[in-house]
């Protein structure tokens, strides 16, 4: 039975028909919103490739069910900025090249971004312990340290 | 007077020398002229297979090698903006297509600059070459009073833009190996720091990979593996996914399982609960013993990968011998998005879209399995996850395919779980290594021999799960056929880089490897250079000479030590044996060395590894890697230095960490808690020195930095414990144990 969920994605009211209320956000914003910021990765909560800013703070979108969500204010990697007006931090990600593939990118800036907003200046063990659980495969992670510096420089 | 037309039909013609007439063009084109455009050649011998350039002066390249998010996008549009004198977003770059680019072969092994880069090189040389001829033919001057520079070509106070000359046209020229290349030392675009084409987008959620590739009318897919590798499929219940909302369709083909969805979280939900009955399979060897077991593994021939002077009798007549068995973990691929492949069938027509390195082989695979003819399969390829190696894309490209045609050529987008991942990608097969030396009485080492015990095979096509399930019968996964007739990758660096007078150096092919195998980064490569670089310092430590000293005495190629004497300064290196004095503190530090000529790109590489290690706790934590590289001629030096960077840092993380876990049936690390990779707390700092020769040829950036990190990292924990580690990866237990048995 089809059921209408209300989000607020990217600072815009959307309504969309799910099968599963319980359904995780991930698959509503990659499905439906046909987002491409989130991504799958491991479905388990353990990679971070899927984060989104919730109220702020960075949630995995792969084990957050709709139901969690309501009233709350959803931001993608595509709410950050764009490549024409990137965010601060998406900027100094480009600026580092810290990037490979590119797939964990999204993780990453969510919670450089999250981690920026409450700590201005991180020393390099800070932004380690808060990327912790962001996992990268191609081994960006020095560029990857260097881009949330730069970004807290620029602030 | 010759003069070159512009039309859309435009050819310029040469027979050696150069002759372009409209009659020619018109001749074999004219009953194409009244048709739609002609099919593109993929001709690889052709410059049109690779290039193209339009009315707007577009230059569009097309590439059988493929950027694997290693930033080969960017390397090649500088190759050609370079050869043709073009600003690079004049170039756009179309990769992996089998309806539009040439079969390259499959993107691996660090050779798509090396070769894949220079074959385009060639070809927009040989274009760069004819148009000039052209334009000086047309301006009355000798080629050599032209310049050329953002595709105009100017000379005798006129000037021409390519587009103006070929727009649109084709080139209808062989590759000319001796159309000059233009000088390195007037290079504006390599060799430099261009910035990566793709990055703006992938870091602001605009760039669509394939995971987020999707086709009108796509339907989703997800499949149920077996419960063991080899299991037969015995029953299936479909009442069980009855009520899961948007199943269409439980597929079953032999022992291939599958749901299709009009959701994915619908395929999800139906593969989750689907309830289906297997067979017993237990054909895995047991994990405890393995290494006993690829031991006693029937060898089917040898291969002696070097030989020099006599080393049997060397080794007999050697007043001091030394011995070693290395041996190196089963690894999975691990990228951090799973496989995806999109695959749709229209009027028998297959298309299938993936990350695929390899979309010429794969199509030939999918025409096999789904027995249609080979014109009938168009592959096409869209950057996916980081790839390093043969992983689960081909695969997924393969259940796609089934469930396409279970659904009537709909189109079905499959997506592998973790676990499908985890479990079920290729593995990096377990290896084994002997090695023998002979040191006489003034401490010269006189000879070297080793063994590698290897699967036989090396660079074939890896058979698709579906078409193996698919067939039926309880899946044999130990003994499958693979391509035949390529050198076995397994078998590289075997032979060692240096100068002794006796070596010899043989690869054992075995008839049987526990799992499915394919290559992952820098196969055989490392896990040989593993053996062979810590052999070294085993002799080093025996005959109590300094580890970089005793290669540098070893190694004639001016190249080679050049590069190790840059390493000695960079890293700081102390002249000493190693183990270093034994101040017996918990927490102890050390260094090592690895170095590698590699094959089959001649990189050079050498490395440092600076450790601690915790004699309570077995562990090691990699602080610093020194990294010396050189790879002829650098194309983009930060794209090397991100290759260099990625590779030290993933190998850090298969030497420490990864082993895959099974059962008698199964792998049981099907997750990142149980097949645990490198984090941001545990990553070395890597400190590079780049040595560019703009006029020797570019050389593969990546790999050959992997090959040297493990014998590294085991040196250093003997310089800091005086301990051997041989057996990757070096866990905590493997640590206390060694230190326990010295």
């Amino acid at each position: 039975m089809p059921t209408s969920v209300s989000l607020d994605v990217n600072g815009r009211a959307v309504t969309i028909e799910v099968d599963d209320p319980g359904m995780p956000l991930l698959y509503a914003l990659r499905d439906n919103l046909e987002l491409k910021g989130p991504r799958f990765g491991c479905g388990l909560g353990q990679c971070g490739t899927c984060a989104v800013l919730l109220d702020g703070e960075p949630v995995l979108s792969c084990e957050t069910p709709l139901t969690k969500v309501a009233n709350k204010k959803v931001v993608t990697l595509e709410g950050l900025g764009s490549p024409e007006q990137p965010s601060p931090v998406q900027r100094a990600f480009i600026d580092e090249q810290a990037a490979q593939c590119g797939y964990c990118l999204n993780g990453m800036i969510i919670h450089a971004t999250a981690l920026l907003a409450k700590t201005k200046n991180p020393t390099v063990p800070e932004i380690k312990k808060a990327l912790a659980d962001n996992l990268c495969r191609c081994g960006t992670h020095l560029r990857i340290i260097r881009a949330v510096q730069r970004a807290a420089r620029n602030a | 007077m010759l003069d070159f037309v512009s039309t859309r039909r435009g050819i310029l013609k040469t027979g050696g020398a150069l002759v372009v007439t409209f009659a020619l063009a018109a001749k074999p084109y004219s009953a194409l002229a009244q048709s739609s455009a002609p099919k593109k050649t993929v001709a690889s011998d052709e410059v049109d297979g690779f290039l193209s350039i339009g009315t707007d002066g577009q230059v569009t390249v097309y590439s059988g090698k493929v950027d694997l998010g290693t930033g080969l996008r960017t390397a090649l549009t500088q190759i050609v903006a370079e050869e043709l004198d073009v600003p690079i977003d004049r170039v756009r770059l179309i990769q992996g297509d089998t309806a539009l680019t040439p079969d390259q072969g499959v993107t691996a092994a660090s050779l798509s600059i090396q070769k894949g880069g220079m074959q385009i090189r060639q070809a927009a040389a040989t274009a760069r070459k004819a148009l000039a001829e052209i334009a000086a033919k047309r301006f009355g001057v000798a080629t050599t009073e032209l310049r050329i520079e953002d595709g105009m070509i100017k000379g005798n106070g006129m000037s021409v833009s390519y587009a103006g000359l070929i727009g649109d046209g084709t080139f209808s020229l062989k590759i000319d190996n001796n159309a000059p290349t233009k000088n390195p030392a007037t290079y504006k675009v390599v060799g430099k720091s261009v910035a990566r084409l793709d990055i703006p987008e992938k870091a602001t959620g605009r760039f669509s990979f394939m995971h987020d590739f999707r086709v009108a009318g796509m339907l989703y897919g997800r499949v149920v593996r077996p419960l063991a590798i080899g299991a037969s499929l015995e029953s299936v219940d479909e009442s069980s996914v009855s009520g899961v909302p948007g199943l269409l369709k439980v597929v079953r083909e032999g022992n291939f399982l599958g749901v299709v969805a009009t959701t994915e979280w619908g395929a999800i939900q139906a593969a989750r609960t689907l309830k289906a009955t297997w067979s017993n399979w237990e054909g895995l060897p047991d994990r405890a013993h393995l290494w006993d077991y690829v031991r006693a593994t029937r060898i089917k021939s040898d291969v002696v990968t070097s030989n020099v002077g006599d080393s049997a009798k060397a080794l007999s007549d050697a007043p001091k011998r030394i011995s070693a068995t290395y041996d190196f973990a089963v690894q999975t691929h691990g990228s951090i998005g799973p496989s995806c492949a999109v695959v749709e069938i229209k009027d028998g027509r297959i298309t299938c879209w993936s990350a695929s390195q390899a979309t010429q082989s794969l199509r030939r695979q999918l025409a096999a399995m789904m027995d249609v003819p080979l014109d009938d399969v168009h592959c096409l390829y869209i950057e996916g996850s980081g790839c390093y190696g043969r992983n689960g894309h081909e695969d997924a490209a393969g259940d796609a395919a089934l469930l396409s045609r279970a659904m009537g050529g709909r189109p079905v987008r499959v997506q592998w779980m973790r676990a499908d991942e985890h479990g079920w990608d290729p593995k990096g097969p377990p290896t084994l290594v002997d090695l023998r030396a002979g040191v006489d009485a003034e401490g010269r080492i006189t000879a070297w021999e080793s063994d590698f015990f290897i699967p036989e095979d090396g660079f074939g096509p890896v058979p698709l799960i579906a078409a193996t399930l698919a067939a039926g019968a309880p899946s044999a996964p130990i003994t499958q056929p693979y391509g035949h007739g390529s050198p076995n990758v397994m078998a590289t660096n075997s032979a060692i880089p240096y100068n002794l007078p006796n070596i010899k150096t043989v690869a054992h092919l075995l008839a049987e490897t526990p799992f499915r195998w394919s290559w992952i980064r820098s196969p055989g490569r490392m896990q040989n250079a593993f053996a062979n670089e810590c052999f070294v310092d085993e002799l080093a430590a025996f005959i109590g000479a300094d580890p970089l000293d005793l290669r540098l005495g070893h190694l004639k190629d001016p190249r080679g030590a050049d590069l190790l004497r840059r390493l000695a300064t960079l890293a700081r290196w102390k002249n000493r044996p190693s183990p270093r004095s034994p101040a017996q503190s918990d927490v102890m530090v050390g260094r090592g060395i690895g170095f590698a000529k590699d094959f089959p790109s001649p990189t050079y590489v050498g490395a440092v590894a600076e450790i601690e290690v915790d004699r309570r706790s077995g562990e090691i934590r990699v602080q610093r890697f020194f990294v010396v590289h050189d790879c002829g001629q650098i194309i983009n030096p930060d794209g090397v230095r991100n290759q260099i960077e990625g590779n030290i840092i993933q190998t850090v993380s298969r030497t420490l960490k990864e082993e895959v876990l099974f059962d008698r049936s199964a792998v049981t690390s099907l997750h990142w808690a149980t097949y645990p990779i490198l984090t941001f707390p545990e990553v070395p700092d890597v400190i590079i020195e780049l040595i560019d020769r703009p006029t020797e040829t570019p050389s593969g950036a990546g790999e050959p930095a992997a090959a040297v990190v493990p014998a590294a990292i085991s040196n250093a924990v003997f310089d800091a414990l005086g301990v051997r580690l041989r057996s990757v990866p070096f866990t905590p237990a493997k640590v206390l144990a060694a230190i326990e048995g010295h």
